[in-house]
Formats: C-alpha cells, structure tokens, sequence
C-alpha cells in the first residue's frame, strides 16, 4: 500500500501525544495530592517533571513540521497533523497549571490549611475526568464523548465561582487569611483553566472528525488567562 | 457563476473500449479548473473532446452534447478549425515549431487572416505569456534555442496570440523543472482573469496552487473513466466529500 511510511509518522505522532496526555493527566492529579498532604517533595518533583514534558511536547512539534515539510498532507492527513500540534500545546500548558499548583503548594509550605480541601478535590476529579474523556474522544474519534465535555466545563466554572465565593468570604471576615485564601483561589484558577483546555482538545477532535470547527467558536470566547 | 462549456451525457469509446462514462459537466467562466484522477482515467480524453481533438483519431467515437457558448460543439457540422481557434491547447511537451520566435506567434494568426499590425500583436501576445522581456531581442532566432520552460511559455503565447477564450492544458508543465513550472503556474493565474482554462495534471499540489475547481476522476472495473466529485478546489483539498476522492489526493491509491 502507498504511503507506509507516512503512515507509521503518523501513528508515532498519534503514540508520542497519547504518551505526553497520560504524563499531564498524572503531573496534576500529583499537583492536588501534594497540596491535599502538603508533600513538598512530590511537589518539587511535579515542578521537575514539568521539564519532561515540555521536552515532549518540543519532540511532537518537531514530528509535525518534519511530517508537513516532508509529506505534503492534505486533508483528512493534514487536519490530524494539525490537530496533534493544537492539541500537544493544550497539553503542555495544562502542565504548565500542575506545575503552578505544585508551585502553591511550596509557597504555602507548613502554613496551617485554610480549612479543610472539599470543593478544589472534587474540581481536580472533574477536571482530569474531562481531560481524560477529551483524549478518550481524541482516541476513538468520538465525537459524542467530545460534545459531552463541553458541558461538563459549565460544571467547573460554577465549581469555580463557588470556591470564589467561599474563599472571598474568609477573606473579608479575617485578613488575616487573605494569602492563604489568595493561594487556593489561585489553585481553583489553574483548575479552571484546565477544565477550559480539555474543552478545547474535545473542540479539535470535533474538528479532526467532521473538518468544521465553526460550531463550536463561541464555546471559549469568554476565557482569559 | 457563468458556464462557458458543458458537457452533457458525453460517452467516448476508442473502438469497443468504453474510455468515458457519461460524464456531465458545467466549466465557469474565467476559472481554472483541473482534472485530476489515476492513469487511463480519461482526463485527457475528455479535455481532448472540448476542441475536437479526439476527431483526429480514426476509432474515437464522441456522444452527447458540448455546449460552448450555446451552440453544440460536437456535431458534425461545426468545423473543427474554428473551435480551435476559440478554445486553444497546450501540450505536455513544449511543441514550437521550428522557425524564430516570433514566427511561431504570427502563424496562427496568419492563419486565421489577420490583418492587423503583426508586430503589437505578437508583442502582446508574448507579454501576456511573460516572455516578453525574455525574448525581445532575439525575436528572429529559432524557438528551439528557448529552455523548456520558456518553449513552453512560447506555446502559451503561441494559443494567446487568436485571443481564445479557453484555453485546454494537457500536463503542461510535467516536462519542465521546478522554477519553471513555478513560471508556468503564476502564467496560468494571471491569465485566468481574463480567460478560461482547462488543466490536467497529475500534481496533487499543482491542482491545489493553481484551480478554482478542481474535477476528480476515476475507472470503473471495465477501465472506463468517470467523474467521481466534482467541487471548488478549497473542498476538494480540505474536505472531499467521496472517499475514493480523499483516498486519491491522500496519496493512498494511484
């Protein structure tokens, strides 16, 4: 069959960023855990192992570009070139916020906690709950499970506008809280942020799938970073 | 959008070989289209049917309709001669003849009775086919002494000089290097604002740089050629509609 090789590139592709989702899903699953048993050690090691995955995600550019530059995909070819790059950058910034949270976690280090970690757990379950079902639809190309994820994101910002609340609530009846309060706002932010790059990884298999991607535009027009 | 030919129900056999299958097609005017599809698949036979051509081959049998600005071009009582002279070719393989360049524009008009000033005319002619500033000196040397990229250029202006409004491009830059057929393609853009043209290639990427529409065909399990999409070249490269179309330009069968 013509093409072996620029199918076995694009296989490799396909396997290299399904190998850097799983290193992301658990780089911020750890990030929680170690704030949720202020274990500075893990933390510092989430911060390393960041570097691990910006290396990785540096290898898939590489493999993009080589592969345009080299194959001249068209079509259905090119959008899953396309669509692996988008996504692996996705990727490597949803690092970036476990890295972050580790970071909090140092910057909290023996502090007493706030109050006891109830809504930021349940927002990280959800949070690579999604991310893991993005990469699932990325997967088996389903486009039902990809859809799914955008609602699930309307979960998380109210989660979001909830532990907001709760914690600006500390803040104006004690200022004294008002670091703490400031590092776990800043937690549910890094939280959020990621729930919005699962969306947008389901919004790429969507893409990748049907070629449109003027459905779902709108989705993220309200994100800030 | 403004059909300047169309093909309709149009059969070709070559004796008993079946080498086109009904084949409806509509050509916009001032567009570029492509044919495009495997070897055998009939794209130079049916851009061949658009200026008479195949008549020169003894076993080739036509049917159905070419409707060219109205009029059936395919009946036996429209000459052949004078489709030419509105619809222009240019072949695979550069094909001046062999006299100085600048006989080579004048003779088709020659032909066809000109009577105005052959010198702006073969300036104009070989100006709109970006040779001009090439060749101005050296007019009354053989066409021969041309690289192939500019032979090739030549013919072009040879086919712009009776001011055809189609022209038909059977491969025309398979033959020539990469900067030249860079040359031909930018040629073939400019042209097209103010002209019809028909290619065939079997360059995926040069179908993709150079046609508004782009037509794809294919052979049936008795060989005979087909159109399997047709589509405005943007769709046909980004998302065809058929799978044997995304197959083909996806490089996963020739």
């Amino acid at each position: 069959m013509p093409r072996e090789e620029f199918d076995r590139g694009l296989q490799l592709l396909e396997d290299d960023l399904l190998n850097l989702s799983s290193m992301v899903e658990k780089s911020i699953l750890r990030s929680i855990d170690a704030l949720k048993n202020r274990d500075l050690k893990l933390a510092e090691e989430i911060i390393f192992q960041d570097n691990y995955i910006d290396e990785k995600t540096t290898q898939i550019e590489e493999k993009c570009i080589h592969l345009i530059a080299t194959q001249q995909p068209i079509a259905t070819d090119l959008r899953k070139i396309v669509v692996f790059l988008l996504i692996s950058n996705e990727l490597e910034r949803i690092g970036d916020y476990a890295e972050g949270i580790a970071k909090i976690s140092i910057a909290m280090g023996n502090e007493p906690p706030l109050k006891p970690l109830i809504d930021i757990p349940i927002m990280a379950e959800k949070t690579s709950s999604m991310l893991k079902n993005s990469i699932d639809s990325l997967v088996n190309r389903d486009i039902v499970t990809a859809t799914s994820i955008m609602s699930a994101d309307d979960e998380i910002d109210d989660l979001y506008k909830k532990v907001y609340k709760d914690l600006l609530r500390f803040m104006l009846e004690d200022s004294k809280t008002i670091q703490r309060a400031t590092y776990l706002l800043w937690v549910a932010h890094d939280l959020e942020r990621t729930a919005d790059r699962a969306t947008n990884i389901a919004e790429r298999v969507i893409y990748l799938v049907t070629g449109k991607s003027d459905e779902y535009s709108e989705s993220n027009s309200n994100n800030i970073d | 959008m403004n059909t300047i030919l169309e093909a309709q129900h149009l059969n070709v056999w070559y004796g008993d070989f079946h080498a086109l299958k009904n084949v409806d097609l509509k050509i916009q005017d001032q567009k570029i289209t492509a044919f495009i599809g495997p070897s055998g698949c009939g794209k130079s036979t049916l851009l061949r049917c658009f200026n008479r051509m195949n008549d020169l081959v003894t076993t080739a049998k036509v049917d159905g309709n070419i409707i060219y600005k109205g009029t059936n071009i395919n009946s036996k009582s429209i000459d052949p001669i004078k489709i030419r002279s509105q619809i222009g070719m240019v072949f695979q393989k550069p094909n001046p003849f062999p006299k100085s360049i600048f006989a080579n524009i004048a003779f088709g008009l020659k032909v066809n009775g000109f009577k105005g000033n052959m010198e702006e005319a073969v300036e104009e002619s070989l100006t709109k086919a970006a040779l001009w500033d090439e060749v101005k000196d050296r007019l009354d040397k053989s066409a021969l002494t041309l690289s192939g990229g500019q032979q090739q250029r030549l013919c072009i202006a040879r086919a712009l000089a009776v001011r055809p409004q189609l022209i038909l491009m059977d491969e025309p830059a398979s033959a020539l290097d990469p900067i030249a057929t860079l040359a031909v393609e930018e040629l073939i853009r400019d042209l097209s604002s103010y002209i019809t043209i028909v290619i065939v290639t079997h360059n995926m990427q040069q179908a993709a740089r150079v046609s508004d529409e782009t037509v794809f065909l294919m052979v049936d399990d008795q060989r005979s050629g087909y159109i399997v999409e047709h589509d405005n070249t943007k769709q046909i490269f980004t998302q065809p509609k058929d799978e044997r179309t995304e197959a083909y330009i996806t490089g996963r069968f020739s």
